[in-house]
């Protein structure tokens, strides 16, 4: 009688790799590895009515004020200013390291690390925008604002503990954000142009 | 006689390829894992503005987005080409949405991330403020107050 062998016949999987790029493909371009960036802020909680008392007892020499308008026209203080300057007025305001009687006057208070020292602890930045600024201009301005106060914190670091800000351990680090806190107040948008 | 290469063919030898559907799956179990799929397809057109000062977001748990921008083509015609906000799927025609879309998401999460919920603004280069600074109160009325800009590093 016919006796044959029986070999199971071997599968034929040249078209695996054809099959698992086009998986792969698939992957490829449905893929969307954006990491979230951005600038973080944060918003002062909504307004009552003991807050707008609070306001009105800051001194005019402890806020700088920062417009723009709906040209995206830039204002520091009383004049025209471009946003490079921004950064190098913003530090000279939180800072006020010669303690000028227009800049922000400075508190004693007490840090660890540095002991008692003087800040400018009641500073604050207003940030005003009209509703046509684009927001281009308003985030380049923030964006600077945010810079000043990094730039600051960092020459501090390296001054009191011989490195950067980002490598100060975690009470070094609070230290440096007691010594310049930052104060940006994003005040209630104005309807400027019509 | 020499003892090297006599009468041997000199073809080039057929390379193996049995490994290629390996390595291939390798990459694909890459891009599998790595691989976040948009939950929402985007309806708005936007680029964000480019900045120095940019950090990092951890926790995609945490955040909620807000798209503003102007409509893709296909909703040109019903939207306009004016800003407009989008919501999850939607756009948003009145803005009290953007409080009730913070409560949902708010109460989507664990009690004890709540207070650290996060709120990503993907916001056009173009866009005028106003419109932001309208999704902004909002934001502070419904006790959403940590705000990311999102931006592009600039170097």
């Amino acid at each position: 009688m016919g006796k044959k062998k029986r070999e199971v016949p071997e599968l034929n999987s040249s078209s695996t790799a054809d099959i698992s790029f086009i998986l792969l493909i698939f992957f490829l371009t449905t893929t969307s590895m954006d990491t979230d960036k951005g600038l973080a802020r944060r918003l002062p909680p909504p307004p009552e009515d003991k807050d707008l008392d609070a306001e009105t007892e800051i001194k005019e020499r402890n806020v700088l004020q920062v417009r723009i308008n709906a040209m995206d026209e830039l204002m520091i203080g009383g004049d025209y200013a471009e946003v490079s300057e921004i950064r190098a007025r913003a530090k000279e305001f939180i800072d006020n390291p010669e303690n000028l009687a227009n800049l922000p006057d400075k508190v004693a208070k007490e840090i660890d690390f540095f002991g008692t020292v003087y800040i400018t602890d009641k500073h604050v930045i207003s940030l005003q925008s009209d509703r046509g600024t684009s927001y281009d201009k308003y985030f380049a301005v923030q964006n600077e604002l945010v810079a000043a106060y990094n730039e600051l914190r960092d020459e501090l670091a390296k001054r009191k503990f011989h490195k950067p800000y980002t490598q100060c351990s975690e009470d070094e680090q609070l230290a440096i954000r007691t010594y310049y806190p930052q104060k940006i107040s994003e005040a209630e948008p104005k309807n400027y142009a019509k | 006689m020499s003892k090297f290469g006599k009468g041997e063919k000199r073809g080039m030898p057929a390379l193996n390829t049995s490994s290629l559907p390996d390595l291939i799956f390798t990459i694909l179990f890459f891009f599998m894992i790595v691989t976040t799929m948009r939950e929402v397809t985007l309806k708005v057109e936007f680029k964000v503005p480019k900045g120095t000062e940019i950090e990092k977001m951890t926790k995609k748990s945490l955040i909620s987005y807000i798209y503003v921008g102007k409509p893709t083509r296909e909703f040109r015609a019903q939207r306009g080409s004016s800003s407009q906000i989008q919501l999850n799927d939607k756009f948003v025609d009145n803005l009290i949405q953007v409080q009730e879309y913070i409560y949902q998401e708010r109460d989507a999460m664990k009690e004890i991330d709540k207070p650290f919920m996060k709120v990503s603004l993907k916001v056009d280069k173009e866009t005028r403020m106003g419109i932001v600074t309208d999704i902004k109160q909002e934001l502070r009325k419904a006790w959403a107050l940590n705000l990311n800009y999102s931006a592009d590093s600039r170097n």
